[in-house]
């Protein structure tokens, strides 16, 4: 990979509010041709989506959090596709993920309680024709989401001055 | 009553030829104050990676507490000739041209006891590292510096030694990548400096402990120049490259005749590299790439940053290819760098060190670390652009 590159998507994965100017005291480009870049990212579809990690406990928010894991028939000719389709059109379902091992396909569901995730998961996933089986698993607390530790960070501790 | 002892009356005589390193001074000042942004340090800002932790608590957790070989595991000295052939070309025998040592600072001081005759000279390229003019000195040799000149990109050229080279010239200590200099040298400038190591059959003790961080081209592994594998010691370590400097783990190679001299001072003095720490390393060389690389990655992007923040500043900076640090021209601003430095850090409480301490031909020179978070260096640069501001009302 382009060294610039890389250097340009680390940054924005790490933090989507760094500036170009900023991305150009990092990498010695032009502001000019880092705002290129990142268009041209956004453009091809390499920079899908700047989002957000909410900490929505904090917020005041009661959320509850949900991975299914899902066994499927699969259809003839369609596959996997056609039943993840089905899937990710419900606003509920965070991801879609086809796995190996002994389950299929795993969603992450997001509600406002476990009965309301229990009910849409009975109601509106295990009925589909292709799904044959769910498991339910609630999720109690998260420690670390998308590469972010969110509850206990650690410091070095250095010496001030050292040779 | 029995006469009072003085205790000043039996330190030895040569270490009080041997002044305190600067930068100790200036530890003791900042250890007096809050709030300040240290660009002072010499060593990663990043937790050495979990993996290799966590792979020294398991190692702990099964008993692997006793000593290891006088060398070292056989299984480091394997993966570390293993990485050399592959990196470098330069193939050692893990078996007998392989030290493991505590950090490189030990492997340095024995590669020096191991060569050096009471009154050989030892060429130093300056601005250097601070501890090898006082290990030469603690082994009975002379140390010759040699400055080198920004103008020069820090370079060593061989007319610079030449001008050093006496009959009691033994060996001449490079440091590239440099600390604190962050100066490379490209495969044909080191060629050059080969010739007149063989012409005036010397030995080279290369310091190649930053060998990992360097950003624009390749290292070039002083042992790997043809004819050099037999007149160089290598010195490298696990420090700088998998931040893991308080692991304390160095590692020497060098022909066997070396590396038995040092062995013979390391099995007596040393007896063996921490056993924990040992193993920290050969999980950083079996499984630590991925996560160097990115570490290097970072810090390719703050030099980038101060490097250029500095210049802004009007603080004239030489583009470092290597280590983590930025040597800014100073003498501009009509300050020493001692009073510079110091004057930072009580008005702005912004911690760096001045080149002087890396010798002569630091003089009027600043080390930056850049082995400080970007929010860090950022405020830093700001602070230093106030100070320097505050210097010409």
């Amino acid at each position: 990979m382009d060294k610039q590159v890389q250097h340009i998507l680390e940054i924005l994965e790490d933090n989507a509010k760094v500036t170009p100017k900023e991305i150009a005291n990092l990498t010695g480009m032009t502001i000019d041709n880092v705002t290129k870049s990142i268009e041209q990212f956004e453009k091809s579809g390499i920079i899908r989506k700047y989002k957000t990690i909410i900490d929505w406990e904090l917020a005041g928010e009661e959320f509850v959090h949900a991975i299914i894991e899902l066994k499927v028939t699969l259809e003839r000719k369609l596959g996997y596709q056609a039943i993840a389709e089905c899937l990710y059109k419900f606003p509920q379902v965070r991801s879609v993920r086809l796995l190996s091992g002994g389950h299929d396909l795993s969603l992450t569901i997001r509600g406002r309680s476990m009965k309301e995730v229990a009910f849409f998961v009975a109601g509106k996933i295990a009925t589909l024709d292709q799904v044959q089986g769910t498991t339910t698993h609630f999720v109690l607390k998260t420690y670390k989401e998308d590469g972010v530790i969110l509850y206990e960070t650690e410091h070095i501790k250095r010496l001030q001055i050292s040779p | 009553m029995r006469e009072r002892c003085d205790p000043s009356a039996f330190v030895a005589e040569h270490l009080k030829t041997v002044p305190p390193s600067g930068i100790r001074r200036f530890f003791d000042l900042v250890s007096e104050m809050d709030d300040v942004i240290s660009l002072g340090v010499g060593e990663p800002d990043f937790i050495t990676p979990w993996h290799i932790r966590d792979a020294c608590i398991h190692s702990i957790g099964q008993g692997e507490t006793a000593y290891t070989s006088n060398y070292g595991f056989l299984e480091l000295r394997e993966d570390i000739s293993k990485s050399y052939s592959q990196k470098y070309s330069v193939d050692y025998d893990p078996e007998s041209e392989s030290l493991i040592t505590t950090g490189v600072s030990e492997a340095l001081d024995i590669a020096i006891r191991a060569i050096i005759n009471p009154g050989d000279e030892v060429i130093v390229v300056q601005p250097s590292y601070v501890s090898y003019v006082p290990s030469i000195i603690f082994a009975g040799g002379v140390p010759v510096p040699v400055s080198t000149k920004m103008s020069n990109d820090f370079r060593v050229t061989p007319g610079e030694l030449e001008n050093v080279i006496t009959d009691r010239t033994k060996a001449v200590i490079i440091n590239y990548p440099n600390n604190p200099t962050g100066a490379v040298m490209d495969k044909d400038s080191l060629e050059s400096i080969a010739d007149v190591i063989v012409e005036h059959d010397l030995m080279i003790i290369s310091d190649e402990v930053y060998d990992c961080l360097t950003y624009d081209g390749v290292h070039t592994c002083f042992a790997s120049l043809e004819g050099m594998r037999e007149r160089t010691i290598l010195l490298n370590g696990f420090s700088k490259s998998h931040a893991m400097t308080g692991f304390r783990i160095g590692y020497a190679l060098a022909a066997p005749e070396i590396i038995d001299s040092m062995m013979l001072i390391h099995q007596y003095t040393m007896l063996c590299a921490p056993t924990t720490a040992q193993v920290g390393a050969i999980e950083a060389l079996k499984n630590g790439d991925e996560e160097m690389q990115k570490m290097v990655r970072e810090y390719d992007r703050r030099r980038h940053l101060i490097v250029g923040g500095l210049n802004k500043l009007g603080l004239e900076c030489f583009e470092p290819k290597g280590a983590f640090y930025a040597f800014p021209l100073i003498s501009s601003t009509g300050l020493t760098s001692v009073d510079f430095a110091e004057g930072l850090l009580s008005e702005q409480k912004v911690a760096t060190v001045p080149g002087d301490v890396f010798g002569k031909a630091g003089v009027g020179f600043l080390r930056c670390s850049y082995a400080a978070s970007r929010e860090n260096i950022h405020t830093a640069l700001d602070r230093i652009g106030d100070f320097v501001d505050g210097l010409k009302i």
